[in-house]
């Protein structure tokens, strides 16, 4: 324990050098603004402005887009009390109680709220964080080739089994990320392939930044846009009435719901470590339980305040829990955190379990930062409540065409090559008509990240067994990858279960139904 | 084209596209080699081979409509939809044209007018057309967001855009700013 706070200290002197506190605010203040306008969330940001990140060492790049994903969390909750819109999906459940709260005259109250809220969900995030990191890394060294195919397989299986879309369409979408990163050349063999209609460009694989960028960029405002003709400008802004007093008296007020902080920053965080689960069902389970352990549960969605700190406590812990198998297992635990993933590759930096022996200043230093963000995200929250407010009033079609232009400039940027760029404009209308037909896009991003390492660990392992698929379930010499493959399977045929005891349900309740 | 329509249509392409990754990645070997493992081509041949099972289940539940876009019948681009993220699509892909040009069989499809005339081209299209902004917002953000993108990528990131025919506007600029070897 002394140990670790030793490190961290060795990681706030980190996260305080003047570049990395200015990045800090930066990210902070970005993130506050891409999740504030609707639509828009952590993934979209960090997508659209990694390449950006060339300008700083790693540690600074890692920095500023963590900052920003807790920016982008607290954000979410603006658009989702003033207008009615979630930020992102993340702040879905923000506005069963906001939006009724800004109704009644409180938007200010509700901001208030989903900010402090917001800070308590990530402050006791990072400090579970903190203690179970080190110990998970440590354990994790052992891992050999079997068990990280196994954690692999996991990460996948969790989105199967529990992220409720097709399932058909799931395991597609996880495929052809898997195949995408397999472009290029035979890393074994030293031969191309994949290479698409002998287009030589193809033998430079394709990189997940594009497909990221690609999907999360262009392919999501592309989505936006069809969501604002759809909503035909119906949404209204609400009034605030923001005063010191006021905001005093809220902060007084909200000492009182510390419970419910409490339980949707710990449930946040255990389900944000979850690869298919993270920070939207997060939030939507801290609210139903909210509703529960409230002492006036009728009042919930219809303006009760418990109904705001629940899911934004929830979403910001989230996104501190999905960081924790990215950092110490090398599995992103969401989109966002693949894409901090994929980065932190071509920053030229190995995920895994050695990244806290190897590089320990970048590890505590982006933990330090974590709760350096935590406190200017409040802030800046806090402080600027108007100038949020006055995004939401900005037209999205003078929005819109910036981040286009970011889109396609980022996506040339890392490689210089308009091949990248024809092929994220590929993936983005793809991935557009995808969404459209509700294929799930964040396996593919995931997988495109894990591909790679995926392969080599399969091929690697399955030289070692000779050929044997049995080295993955043998619970004698490989305990810990036959305890997470067997956790893999049953989450894979989870549905299945699920649709048989359904059936089988159903099935009494007619055979027992009078005729 | 039926929502309906359009899940059953995209099906069939991601199978055909299924069956190509297939054939691409059977070029190298996808069985057993002894001594060497799996063959270079067995991780995406046997991915692909999941992908086209997929595909085919995703036609059966067409069939069955057993899920929501198997069963709707609404338009899959409704006419606002198709006249805003549609346009934006079609342009933009025209925009990333005119970045370095396009030729086809040795015949000039879009001529090469750099990217910041592009994005010129864009920001004008966006703000001013589909906007339908006053001249004064349309001229400030067609022109602000390509020179501060010039600034930012070009001149801090040292990143070189492609400016085609625009190119010998520029030699004076990054005389001044010392960077004649750019």
């Amino acid at each position: 324990m002394t140990e670790i706070v030793y490190l961290l200290l060795d990681g706030f002197y980190v996260a305080f050098q003047p570049l990395n506190l200015a990045l800090i605010v930066l990210g902070c203040a970005a993130g506050l603004f891409i999740g504030a306008m609707p639509g828009l969330g952590s993934v979209n940001g960090v997508a659209i402005l990694l390449p950006l990140t060339y300008l700083v060492p790693p540690t600074g790049a890692i920095i500023f887009l963590a900052a920003l994903y807790y920016g982008a969390m607290y954000g979410g909750a603006i658009s989702s009390v003033m207008l009615g819109i979630p930020g992102a999906s993340t702040a879905v459940a923000t506005t069963f109680d906001g939006r009724p709260l800004a109704k009644m005259g409180m938007a200010d109250k509700a901001l208030t709220a989903a900010a402090v809220a917001s800070f308590a969900g990530g402050t006791i995030s990072v400090i579970l964080f903190t203690m179970a990191a080190p110990p998970l890394a440590h354990i994790a060294l052992v891992f050999g080739d079997p068990e990280e195919f196994a954690l692999m397989m996991l990460a996948f299986a969790t989105f199967i089994g529990l992220g409720g879309d097709d399932i058909a369409k799931t395991i597609f979408s996880i495929c052809i990320g898997l195949v995408l990163a397999a472009v290029g050349f035979d890393t074994v063999s030293g031969e191309p392939r994949l290479v698409f209609f002998d287009i030589t460009n193809f033998m430079d694989g394709v990189k997940f930044l594009v497909l990221a960028i690609g999907i999360y960029g262009i392919g999501e405002m592309l989505w936006t846009i069809e969501e604002n003709t759809r909503a035909g400008g119906a949404s209204q802004l609400s009034k605030a009435t923001v005063s010191l007093k006021r905001t005093i008296a809220n902060l007084r007020e909200l000492v009182r719901s510390w419970k419910t902080m409490v339980m949707g920053s710990v449930l946040g965080y255990v389900v944000g470590i979850l690869p298919a689960a993270g920070a939207t069902p997060g939030s939507l389970m801290a609210y139903g339980i909210g509703k529960q352990i409230s002492k006036d549960p009728d009042s919930f969605g219809k303006g009760n305040v418990e109904g705001v700190i629940a899911p934004e406590a929830a979403n910001n812990a989230a996104s501190t829990g999905s960081m924790l198998p990215m950092l110490t297992l090398g599995i992103p635990g969401s989109p966002t955190t693949a894409i901090l993933l994929g980065g932190m590759v071509l920053w030229g930096l190995e995920p895994g379990p050695r990244l806290f022996s190897d590089e320990p200043s970048f590890v505590w230093g982006l933990i330090a930062s974590l709760y350096v963000a935590n406190f200017f995200a409040v802030v800046l929250n806090i402080a600027f409540i108007p100038a949020f407010i006055w995004v939401l009033k900005l037209p999205f079609t003078l929005l819109a065409p910036i981040i286009f232009v970011l889109c396609l400039v980022g996506g040339y940027a890392p490689t210089q090559s308009m091949y990248d760029v024809w092929l994220m404009l590929l993936f983005g209308i793809v991935g557009y008509l995808m969404r459209k037909l509700d294929y799930p896009l964040a396996p593919a991003v995931l997988a495109i990240v894990l591909g790679p390492l995926a392969e080599r660990a399969l091929r690697q392992s399955l030289l070692i067994s000779g050929g044997e698929l049995s080295i993955f379930v043998d619970p004698v010499n490989r305990p810990y990858a036959a305890f997470i493959m067997y956790a893999a399977l049953v989450l894979l045929f989870l549905p299945l279960f699920m649709m048989i005891r359904r059936r089988l349900t159903s099935g009494k309740a007619a055979s027992t139904e009078p005729s | 084209m039926t929502v309906r329509t359009a899940e059953l249509v995209m099906a069939i392409v991601m199978g055909l596209f299924s069956a190509y990754l297939m054939m691409k990645s059977a070029e190298l070997p996808y069985g057993w080699i002894p001594g060497e493992g799996p063959g270079g081509g067995a991780w995406p041949f046997w991915l692909s081979a999941i992908m086209l099972v997929c595909c085919i289940v995703m036609v059966v539940n067409w069939i069955r409509r057993t899920n929501p876009p198997s069963q709707d019948m609404e338009a899959f681009f409704p006419a606002g939809v198709l006249k805003n993220s549609g346009s934006v699509a079609l342009v933009l892909t025209l925009v990333v044209g005119l970045f370095n040009g396009v030729e086809l069989g040795g015949v000039t499809l879009l001529p090469a007018i750099g990217a910041y005339l592009a994005i010129f081209i864009f920001m004008v299209f966006y703000v001013g057309v589909l906007g339908r902004h006053d001249f004064v917002k349309t001229a400030i953000f067609s022109i602000s967001v390509p020179v501060l993108t010039f600034l930012f990528f070009e001149l801090a990131l040292k990143i070189i855009l492609p400016k085609g025919v625009t190119e010998p506007l520029f030699l004076p600029i990054f005389k001044y700013f010392g960077l004649g070897g750019l």
